[in-house]
């Protein structure tokens, strides 16, 4: 569904494609024998927060695929205009795909329009995405003319307007610490220490979230994305590259037999390569 | 550790709720709780808008799914407006209730979403429906409606007088407010009333701790 003119009134009535979806994935699995997916909170820390000058963005890196770490690095907060960007948690597909679809809307909306999307606009776009998508959870931050905001998208598409937040599966934890030392107009620094110590949190206690930790910074200036704004502790020392040298494994015999192939048709077709 | 959502009833955010709306003599007033929950344990926000201005005099407050309900409301929004602006003349609040109700039948199997219109018009004054799960549509002088209502049916039978003045609708729907607030887990945050009369619309917010005490302490 995407439009490609984003000014375009949506059909009328709902849309349920993502119940079709559902019910199409309940009969895939194990025919029939699992229900619906669970919006599942997988692996992630993500937080945000409105300070003075701005709206600060953090989230852990860590992509886990069932028990195994599957991404060590990955990057969870999405560009989505020069001054919106969007922590996505859950089914990576899910986030990704449908922040990369607001982000090629709204930058058509941009070149129409003349302007910079408004973060209100981004949110009510991805409301109609995700509507009833148990797959995404994401943190919506961003500065226009009419000041910073934060905005959570919840389970099956509901929508927020926060000035501080957590979420994935990291975010109780998160959310003590900013539930804690959170206060309206915070500066700059403290805002980002702030939201470092609750991704920092989540990480110690939720075993799906680790690794390090982005802070992605927007102010009417312009965007810091500090990647890493902190590295693990816990480096690994091993080596990245695990190719094996020819010789490595002996070779005790070696046996050739020549596949006998019957040329049963030829046919040549010209290139036109002017 | 992966955690599912608990097996609810309601899929996703649920507005486990206390919404109102009262007539008075002159104006409706029309109030709800703040706090939104998801399976039941989880408070996932204590300062959610419940109470949505879908034209000038006519807000509705919701009840049920937090997605189902603010898509209707979406949806509802436009849809009034626009038959504002072929009308040429602000819509009756049964026109508005009519066009959630067209929206909650229509999508019945699906939607798990319930409301209470409220608003003044120039033809019948202040008015009150409910747009019950299934589709239902239905004017009273006042009604109560979400989970925590269970809580209040006496008190608001026993207090609800018709005709009352705006001080005193303004301490009956706070009183009820209270009442329910303090009873139900999933209700609670702070009271936001809006007053609609012919000459405008007025929000009240009351912090917790500011409510009505009922043998509390």
């Amino acid at each position: 569904m995407a439009l490609s003119n984003v000014l375009q009134i949506p059909t009328s009535g709902f849309n349920f494609e993502n119940v079709a979806i559902n019910v199409a994935l309940e009969s895939l699995l194990e025919g029939g024998h699992t229900k619906t997916p669970k919006p599942m909170k997988t692996g992630t820390t993500i937080a945000g927060l409105v300070c003075k000058e701005g709206v600060v963005l953090g989230a852990d890196t860590r992509a886990t695929s069932g028990e195994v770490v599957a991404d060590k690095m990955c990057a969870k907060i999405h560009y989505i205009s020069p001054n919106i960007y969007c922590c996505g948690a859950g089914t990576a597909a899910d986030t990704e795909k449908t922040t990369d679809l607001l982000s090629s809307n709204l930058t058509i909306f941009s070149m129409n329009s003349g302007r910079n999307p408004r973060v209100v606009m981004a949110v009510n776009i991805l409301q109609d995405m995700l509507f009833r998508c148990t797959g995404a959870s994401l943190i919506l931050g961003g500065v226009d003319c009419n000041g910073n905001h934060l905005y959570t998208v919840g389970p099956y598409g509901s929508i927020d307007n926060v000035p501080y937040l957590a979420m994935g599966s990291g975010d109780l934890a998160a959310l003590g610490i900013l539930e804690d030392r959170f206060k309206p107009n915070m500066e700059m620094e403290e805002a980002k220490e702030l939201v470092r110590d609750a991704i920092h949190s989540g990480i110690m206690s939720d075993l799906d979230s680790g690794n390090n930790i982005d802070i992605c910074v927007i102010t009417k200036q312009g965007v810091d994305y500090i990647r890493p704004y902190q590295e693990s502790e816990y480096k690994d020392k091993r080596q990245k590259r695990y190719k094996y040298g020819p010789g490595t494994t002996s070779i005790l015999t070696e046996k050739i037999v020549p596949l006998d192939l019957e040329v049963v048709q030829e046919t040549v077709q010209r290139m036109d390569t002017a | 550790m992966e955690r599912h959502l608990m097996d609810s009833k309601i899929k996703g955010v649920s507005t486990g709720t206390t919404i109102l709306a009262v007539t008075f003599n002159g104006g409706v007033i029309i109030g709800s709780d703040s706090r939104a929950s998801i399976g039941g344990y989880y408070v996932s926000s204590k300062t959610i808008n419940k109470l949505i201005q879908v034209h000038d005099r006519i807000f509705c407050c919701i009840a049920g799914s937090l997605a189902d309900a603010q898509a209707v409301t979406k949806a509802a929004k436009f849809q009034i407006s626009f038959h504002s602006i072929q009308m040429e003349s602000p819509p009756l609040v049964k026109a508005a209730a009519s066009v959630l109700k067209e929206l909650c039948y229509n999508n019945k199997e699906e939607l798990q979403a319930g409301f209470i219109t409220a608003g003044w018009d120039r033809k019948k004054g202040p008015q009150v429906y409910t747009v019950a799960l299934g589709g239902m549509l239905l004017s009273q002088p006042f009604t109560i409606g979400g989970s925590g209502s269970t809580y209040i049916y006496g008190y608001a039978d026993a207090k609800y007088k018709p005709d009352m003045s705006k001080e005193e609708c303004l301490q009956f729907a706070t009183n009820a407010l209270a009442l329910a607030m303090g009873r139900d887990n999933v209700s609670g945050g702070v009271a936001h009333l809006v007053v609609i009369t012919e000459e405008g619309v007025e929000h009240v917010v009351i912090p917790g701790d500011k409510l009505p005490k009922f043998h509390d302490e």
